[in-house]
């Protein structure tokens, strides 16, 4: 169930992070939110296995692009974010994953919150909108540590001006841009209420980040009258050994 | 087939000193976990004996840090792979706890706040080879690392020293924990590089 | 005494894990809870990976619906934690290539 794919392309998105572009021979096709195992063999045999979502929409060229964030004690990050080269091969499991997706069957109006490196499935979301050419509109609510932090910002910039498809909102928890106009700090409801969608439209939402931003965010959701079907989740974490 | 990934080694660092099969070495102290970490409050905390019949002893947390303790220095050796040597502890001996207690059983399981479990012989709790630690590294021990008190069988895989310990039950026969049941080795000598059962 | 440390993951996290065993995908299963009976996604419940085993856990009662252990070549799972799973037959993996 191992197949591996070879590294075509790698591209810094900013400081930690970096897009994987993998070639996967008979790659099955994935949907977007799922996500991939990432496995990693030293010579001795020691292997390491850490799940990655897949960033690119749907495509039928058996493309996986993957973005990952080195985390500073991490075991797997850095060498992926800094060792990989163009032609070393990885060693994927998946796609997997059948209730954290969206498909473009799907019309109802969709509201995204990512936190940090949780942007990654929601942006193969709104890359497979845009690919599909769905007319479902979409909310992001975009929340990272400051503003260097942002994922794929010219990407989502063109996708979100005037007329565009996705509705974006950025908030931050440690550093503002100058002249923000709200300070640094957790999504809070009054946030939900100015940003998300009204919950009687009945939007389909889903929450990606650290657990405790999951925690929170959709909470507010649940709170602010989202029901609890309604309300898709997947948590990142280290799953290395922790400190 | 195996594809072996250029340049990568992993976590592992090289030890010159002598190691169980299998294990490397960490300066880190790696938090492991089968559920929540349980939160304590020390006018809640308690521990017991028991056997099949009911409780034969009981320590709130006052009378227990009443109980001579003593400071010691272990090596730790997690079925992970990773060992930490040179730990520092203060801790009551099992043999404290044990004493003068009249028993004929052969086996212990040791059960936590929370609800995990680990089995082992009576005789390994005993002969200062186990210790209900409370503190670690000079320091009071941390939730995460099964504070408020946790039990510490260092000649055993880690997973034997259970945290949030709260009692040992005394047993005729032995009965599997909660790792133990699921295909990890029944005793788990790491010299003997005994992780899984049948090995 | 339940923790308020969000040091768990979620059932998705443990999926790549489960795709050994389940052709069909577990994320999007209905599970009811031996202890509580409360029904729930398997994506929603709370997910310790970071030890020996996987231990999944109920989100309202924090009681273990499953466990699962890699040893060597075997692969050990225990489910009594849940009285039924149910699982959508069209969700199958893309296992077989």
């Amino acid at each position: 169930m191992w197949r591996p794919g070879t590294v075509v392309v790698l591209h810094d998105e900013t400081a930690t992070a970096r897009t994987i572009t993998l070639e996967v021979p008979d790659w099955p096709g994935h949907v977007a939110g799922q996500h991939v195992d990432v496995r990693l063999t030293a010579t001795d045999g020691y292997s390491a296995v850490r799940s990655y979502s897949i960033a690119s929409a749907p495509n039928t060229e058996g493309r996986v692009e993957l973005t990952v964030e080195r985390l500073a004690n991490g075991e797997v990050s850095p060498y992926l974010t800094q060792e990989v080269a163009i032609g070393d091969r990885l060693e994927l499991r998946g796609p997997i994953g059948g209730w954290f997706v969206w498909r473009t069957q799907q019309t109802e109006p969709i509201q995204l919150i990512a936190g940090g490196s949780g942007i990654v499935p929601l942006m193969a979301m709104i890359r497979s909108r845009v690919a599909a050419a769905s007319i479902a509109p979409f909310r992001l609510l975009y929340s990272v540590r400051e503003p260097g932090a942002v994922l794929y910002r010219d990407e989502l910039e063109a996708l979100s001006n005037h007329g565009q498809p996705v509705n974006l909102t950025y908030t931050y928890t440690r550093a503002v841009p100058k002249d923000w106009p709200r300070p640094p700090g957790r999504i809070d409801a009054a946030l939900i209420a100015t940003s998300t969608w009204p919950s009687n439209l009945v939007p389909t939402c889903y929450v990606c980040g650290p657990t405790a931003f999951v925690e929170n965010a959709a909470g507010l959701l649940s709170d602010y009258g989202n029901s609890a079907d309604k309300i898709r989740t997947e948590r990142f974490g280290p799953t290395g050994d922790r400190k | 087939m195996d594809i072996v990934s250029r340049g990568f080694s992993g976590r592992r660092s090289a030890a010159d000193v002598k190691l169980p099969p299998g294990q490397y070495l960490t300066t880190d102290f790696p938090v492991l976990s089968a559920g929540p970490t349980p939160h304590v409050p020390l006018d809640q905390w308690e521990f017991t004996i028991e056997d099949g019949t009911g409780v034969l002893r009981r320590w709130n947390w006052k009378s227990f840090r009443d109980l001579p303790a003593e400071t010691f220095r272990v090596d730790l050796h997690c079925v992970t792979r990773w060992s930490k040597l040179g730990t520092s502890w203060e801790g009551v001996p099992l043999d404290t706890l044990l004493a003068d207690l009249k028993t004929d059983a052969s086996h212990a399981l040791a059960h936590s706040y929370g609800d995990y479990t680990t089995n082992l012989p009576l005789s390994d709790l005993m002969k200062k080879q186990a210790w209900v630690a409370f503190r670690f590294d000079g320091k009071d021990l941390a939730p995460e690392h099964g504070g408020p008190a946790r039990l510490l069988v260092p000649h055993l895989y880690l997973w034997k020293s259970a945290k949030w310990v709260r009692g040992i039950t005394l047993m005729h026969q032995d009965k599997p924990g909660f790792w133990e049941s699921l295909g990890y080795h029944n005793y788990g000598d790491p010299w003997r590089e005994q992780r899984y059962s049948g090995e | 005494m339940s923790s308020h440390s969000y040091d768990y993951l979620d059932g998705n996290a443990a999926a790549g894990e489960l795709s050994k065993i389940f052709a069909l995908d577990v994320t999007a299963a209905e599970g009811q809870c031996a202890h509580c009976g409360a029904t729930k996604r398997f994506a929603e419940a709370h997910l310790y990976m970071r030890g020996p085993g996987v231990v999944a856990r109920c989100v309202v009662c924090e009681h273990v619906l499953l466990r699962l252990v890699n040893v060597r070549q075997r692969v050990f799972l225990d489910m009594s934690g849940m009285t039924y799973w149910s699982l959508d037959t069209s969700l199958l993996h893309q296992i077989s290539r």
